[in-house]
């Protein structure tokens, strides 16, 4: 898809989401806050599993990261803006130094290890109960103003950080970041014979695909007022997000939002019509799109697409 | 003047010594060739002098600077550019961006769009300008050992090593590549092909070195080196060497 077309629809579908608050029930902006913080997840995502191309699941680890090193710079009084920047740097740093040792690591192994990372940050947090409260976790100060006041100021705070992470995505996509980073995914040994410096630039990938991540939870901490060891760390988010990023098109632009769109749309459906089953549901859909789309929504040659209905049509009459 | 030069380098991969103690220099602006039967090392020796291999023991020197330490990309940058014997394209990449990545990291471009006209020219300097738009996995076997030069190209090599560039590439192909491999010559690169096919050899090096079990066995001009027997030996083994050495003499003997 071309790319300027991608801008607009972002443009369009940032407006759209924003705008919730006039014109949709309370449900819906909050459904919004929730597609506006994924989307900024799995954009910063689509910086190492997109476009270097390492599978990574470590983005509940870095979003953990955030809640508690936001909870805690909160609770020491420094004020709620201030300390989400607290989070985003101190989870950006964490990634750095911990890049620079499980990169070394490749395709599954890689993907075991960054697992790994989100299991090993959690039982650290919920074993250091002095610090950080341990399994009883951590209460934050509220906003005032009710429960739907605070949904629309997080509702901004989140599409924020979304249009932040996508303008970063813009960027790395046209810079040479951006091109090292995708030779670094079809063959790393070429890149480094490229003149590629592959571990710099991967490490790099990997630090923005936690800086995010760390804003977004302690703005998700702030938001929630509480926040513990199993809701921080959750897997299903570890796995949620890179299945968003590859349903929508991994090492696009646009992909990383149209696929967390397209999967809050699947989840909300089978949630709403089928209690019971919905999880195994949409694991069958996940597998299902993915078997039959490796690029993502966005590799559809649409144009094809209409051509081939518009032609069936054309000789049915 | 020496450009590259290797002084008593050795690796070992356990037990094995697949280069043992070895010394050898290229002079500015030479072509040299690099041969030996299969195993005899040769990759392993391109792969030490571009970083991609650490040696065992011994010193490698670039331009006077000693990079033995160096990693594969610090040598890209330098100007020690190589191909692979096994083609390594960017498959999902245009042929154009193949060779843009290549000059704007190892060529060290300001810009993506500087890389791209740099690219453009290598394209057409290799023959490659009208698959520019085509995704690299999309080319011939020859059409990708072309790309594979044009890549090595785009770094501006000082020193281009070549590994079997025409290995599978039918008689047509080499002529062509061979021609290639001479104006990259006359701007000045220096060469060293590792080669199996000798006509290669002997229409392009001015001196070969012949490597056998990790160990420079002989060294000098091809017509000379192809004569000596140790060659020959390694080559053919003991047996074969002694009766082909008897027949060359009679063969020798009934022209004479």
């Amino acid at each position: 898809m071309d790319r300027r077309l991608q801008y607009i629809l972002f443009a369009v579908w940032v407006l759209a989401l924003a705008s919730t608050p006039f014109w949709a029930s309370n449900y819906i902006v909050r459904l919004a806050v929730v597609v506006a913080m994924y989307s900024a997840l799995t954009l910063s995502w689509n910086f190492i599993g997109g476009f270097a191309g390492y599978p990574s699941f470590s983005t509940a680890a870095f979003f953990g990261l955030g809640c508690y090193a936001g909870a805690l710079a909160q609770r020491a009084g420094i004020p709620m803006v201030l300390a989400w920047g607290v989070a985003t740097l101190a989870t950006g740093a964490f990634a750095a130094a911990l890049g620079a040792i499980i990169l070394r690591l490749r395709g599954h192994y890689f993907a075991i290890g960054s697992i790994a990372v989100v299991e090993v940050v959690r039982l650290v947090i919920s074993s250091w109960g002095s610090l950080t409260g341990g399994g009883d976790g951590l209460n934050l100060p509220l906003l005032s103003g009710g429960p739907n006041a605070v949904a629309r100021i997080f509702l901004i705070v989140m599409v924020t950080l979304m249009i932040v992470t996508f303008l970063i995505t813009v960027y790395v996509d046209r810079s040479r970041l951006g091109f090292g980073l995708r030779c670094i995914q079809q063959n790393e040994d070429a890149a480094n014979m490229a003149g590629v410096n592959i571990t710099l630039y991967k490490v790099i990938a990997y630090t923005l695909s936690a800086l995010f991540c760390g804003t977004v939870g302690a703005a998700y901490a702030s938001w929630t007022g509480y926040i513990d060891p199993t809701d921080s760390f959750s897997i299903i988010m570890t796995v949620k997000v890179p299945v968003m990023c590859l349903l929508g098109g991994p090492g696009t632009v646009l992909g990383p939002v149209i696929g967390t769109a397209a999967f809050t749309l699947l989840e909300e459906v089978f949630w709403a019509n089928f209690l019971d089953y919905n999880r195994a549901i949409l694991g069958a859909v996940i597998v299902i799109l993915i078997f039959f789309l490796p690029g993502g929504l966005l590799a559809i040659s649409y144009r094809g697409l209409g051509a081939r209905l518009f032609g069936r049509r054309k000789a049915a009459a | 003047m020496t450009i590259l030069v290797a002084e008593r380098v050795s690796r070992n991969f356990g037990g094995i010594r697949a280069i043992d103690d070895l010394s050898f220099a290229l002079n500015q602006g030479e072509i040299v060739a690099l041969i030996g039967p299969n195993g005899a090392g040769k990759t392993t020796l391109v792969n030490l002098l571009t970083g991609v291999l650490r040696p065992s023991s011994g010193h490698i020197r670039f331009e006077g600077a000693d990079v033995t330490a160096q990693r594969p990309f610090e040598a890209a940058r330098r100007g020690l550019a190589r191909t692979f014997q096994i083609v390594q394209p960017f498959p999902r990449m245009s042929v154009l961006e193949n060779v843009a990545a290549a000059a704007l990291f190892g060529g060290k471009q300001e810009s993506v769009a500087a890389a791209m006209g740099v690219a453009r020219e290598q394209l057409e300097f290799t023959g490659l300008t009208a698959f520019a738009d085509r995704p690299a996995s999309a080319l011939t076997l020859a059409g990708r050992k072309r790309l594979e030069l044009a890549k090595s190209m785009a770094t501006s090599p000082k020193v281009l090593m070549l590994d079997e560039v025409n290995a599978g590439l039918n008689s047509g192909e080499i002529d062509g590549a061979l021609a290639l491999i001479h104006q990259i010559a006359d701007r000045g690169v220096t060469i060293l092909v590792i080669e199996h096919l000798m006509k290669v050899v002997l229409s392009l090096a001015q001196r070969v070195l012949v490597l056998h079990h990790g160990q420079l066995i002989a060294e000098g001009p091809a017509q000379q080196v192809v004569r000596d027997p140790r060659v020959v030996e390694a080559y053919l083994g003991e047996k074969f060497a002694k009766r082909f050495g008897v027949e060359a003499a009679q063969g020798e003997v009934a022209h004479g």
